[in-house]
């Protein structure tokens, strides 16, 4: 079977972030990383095949030069290749375009089962599995908190984490699953595994690889534009206090003043 | 005027406050369509006609609850080819994010989630969205239509602005795609009885410093005493302290109350990302450094063992 996990590059979310010129996040000039709920993803693959589940994982980015070290780092926790997609023509990508390539890539490179982190830590929309799946026409269960796979039935069960409900879903293979930061606790690689997964096979490919032609995306194909980008206005600073006995009463006050009480 | 489709994804949907906002934001835009699924429940058709939605398409079939989010979407789709409406309007949820994802694939339109405010502009929707933890804001316009927008949670205020609403059904088939994703079983989550936590006025929530599930108990008492919503950081639910339904940030809800009071909480980044639209914010922690005492209006160096027991007792002898 093959699995393939979706992780992206992004800037360190404790890092101070900037817009460019173009008023999209400035990659360059920002310390990036794996994206961290896309380590739930990846956690999840590794753990199906350490479970006993006969699968080849491989990990796929869209993203600058340096999205390498994410898929390094996706390797030195576990499975077995990585798919880089690298193009100037894909900076810039809005949702829709960047799920036109995965899509172009998944389907050269084949799968089973793709699994996705819940959102990327940047861009936050959690749009793009669903996208992905609907273009290559496969299954979508997103939000899921736990999964188990049948091969022999081609099936992947999924407990779906819903607002205000929790569903046993049952979706047929191939299918895109997106996991949460509550499917499991993602590992920490030990030395040897990171200098181990230096030495597994990872592929770049350009859009002329995938059939895309430039025009179909980067900023210019981009569905929507961003015409301003500003600081949101300063929250007028608020007054600190000490607890010396009397913080409740304050507290209180404070709530009545304001028409809380 | 064209029409905006908004989507409401059940008849107990139509009477939250989250979908009057949302009519009340379709309607800077054009004139509000629902688009119900479920019964054609008369109670939630006349509060959807309440808040300005002219017309009530109904999409009811058992199917579309038993194949989620794909099924939906083709409902939307369908219509929006018919109407080519303005705009596609859908609640910030994680039913709406895949169903906001089909729809555009589809439509070959632009996405824009988790909006905090939409305006008509000269091309089309204006859509401002609070990036960076809250501390930038951005507009877009969509330069391809119908954009599908996702609103967050009280980003807008409910105007009533009463209209008889038409009812027209629509024909539900399910495809073959959605069929592939059943749904064999649902738990409901345990209601608290306590409000809604995306909707609140008020929420009380607890972080690590609160030390223990007895500590998060006094944070909902202190909920309870003031009408509000339980909330939590992530370590508080993977401690099993609550429930993981209280979780707020960025892998949990979104919030925009008008009195955020939290306790133990250090105010990461990740946290920040579901409150810091709070209109008031209290915070209560025993670090002078804790990043949320910086964007606290009241922000108290205190016990949480100490002050939140008085403060319950404080409310208590004032409300009595
Ligand atoms: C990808 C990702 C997503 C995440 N998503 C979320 C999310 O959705 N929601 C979320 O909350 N977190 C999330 N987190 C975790 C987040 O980074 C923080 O770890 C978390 O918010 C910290 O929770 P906390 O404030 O309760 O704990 P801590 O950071 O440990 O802070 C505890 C605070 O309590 C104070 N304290 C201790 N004892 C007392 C006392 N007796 N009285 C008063 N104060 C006391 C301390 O001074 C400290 O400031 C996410 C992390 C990642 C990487
Ligand atoms: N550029 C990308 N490369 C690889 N995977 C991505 C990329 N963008 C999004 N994804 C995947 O899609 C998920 C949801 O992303 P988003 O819709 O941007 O929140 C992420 O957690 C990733 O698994």
């Amino acid at each position: 079977m093959r699995i393939v996990v979706l992780v992206k590059y992004v800037p360190e979310p404790t890092a101070q972030w900037r817009f460019a010129d173009d008023l999209t996040v400035d990659r360059a000039g920002i310390e990036g990383r794996l994206s961290e709920l896309d380590e739930h993803a990846v956690e999840q693959a590794v753990r199906l095949v350490e479970g006993g589940l006969d699968a080849e994982i491989t990990y796929l980015t869209v993203g600058p030069v340096r999205a390498a070290e994410g898929l390094r780092k996706a390797l030195a926790m576990g499975g077995d290749a990585g798919v880089h997609v690298e193009d100037p023509a894909i900076h810039g990508s809005d949702a829709l375009a960047t799920s036109l390539v995965l899509a172009e890539a998944l389907r050269r490179q084949g799968f089973d089962l793709v699994l996705t982190g819940m959102a990327s830590t940047d861009a936050e929309m959690s749009v793009v599995p669903a996208m992905v799946a609907d273009r290559l026409d496969a299954a979508l269960v997103s939000f899921a908190s736990a999964l188990t796979v049948d091969p022999q039935a081609g099936t992947v069960t999924v407990q779906r984490d819903g607002e205000g409900a929790v569903d046993e879903v049952v979706a047929q293979l191939p299918a895109v699953v997106a996991v949460t930061d509550q499917a499991g606790e993602a590992r920490y690689p030990a030395f040897r595994a990171i200098m181990a997964a230096k030495k597994k096979p990872v592929t770049t490919w350009s859009l002329t690889d995938l059939g895309i032609s430039p025009d179909q995306v980067g900023l210019a194909a981009s569905c929507a534009v961003v015409t301003q980008a500003v600081p949101a206005p300063e929250r007028q600073a608020g007054t600190v206090l000490v607890d010396e006995g009397d913080a409740a009463v304050q507290v209180a006050d404070f709530l009545t003043t304001r028409g809380f009480l | 005027m064209s029409e905006v489709l908004v989507l409401v994804p059940g008849a107990a949907d139509a009477v939250r406050s989250s979908t009057f906002g949302l009519l009340t934001a379709a309607r800077r835009l054009g004139e509000p369509s629902v688009v119900l699924v479920g019964p054609d429940d008369p109670e939630a058709v006349r509060a959807l006609g309440e808040y300005g939605a002219a017309k009530v398409y109904v999409a009811d079939s058992p199917e579309l609850a038993e194949y989620g989010s794909v099924a939906t979407a083709e409902v939307l789709v369908d219509l929006a080819r018919r109407l080519a409406p303005a705009a596609v309007l859908l609640a910030s949820t994680r039913l709406s994010k895949d169903v906001a994802g089909i729809v555009a694939v589809r439509l070959g339109s632009g996405v824009l989630t988790d909006a905090v405010d939409v305006r008509p502009g000269s091309r089309g929707p204006v859509v401002t969205q609070s990036v960076f933890a809250g501390t930038h804001l951005v507009d877009s316009e969509a330069v391809r239509g119908p954009v599908v927008i996702t609103l967050r949670p009280n980003a807008v205020d409910p105007e009533p602005a009463p209209v008889p609403p038409a009812v027209e059904r629509v024909e539900v088939t399910v495809g073959e795609a959605a069929r592939r994703v059943r749904v064999v079983s649902r738990t409901a989550k345990a209601s608290s009885g306590r409000p809604d936590l995306s909707e609140a006025s008020v929420v009380v929530a607890g972080g690590r410093g609160v030390g223990s599930a007895e500590g998060f108990a006094v944070v909902e008492r202190l909920a309870d005493l003031l009408g509000a919503a339980v909330g939590a950081t992530r370590p508080v639910t993977d401690e099993k302290w609550c429930s993981h339904e209280y979780q707020i940030g960025q892998t949990g809800r979104t919030v925009a109350p008008q009195l955020y009071l939290a306790t133990g909480i250090s105010g990461a980044i990740q946290h920040r990302a579901g409150m810091q639209g709070s209109r008031t914010i209290v915070a209560i922690n025993k670090d002078p450094k804790a990043p949320i005492l910086a964007i606290a209006d009241l922000g108290v160096v205190g016990d949480h063992h100490v002050v939140l027991p008085r403060l319950v007792e404080e409310i208590e002898r004032r409300t009595q």
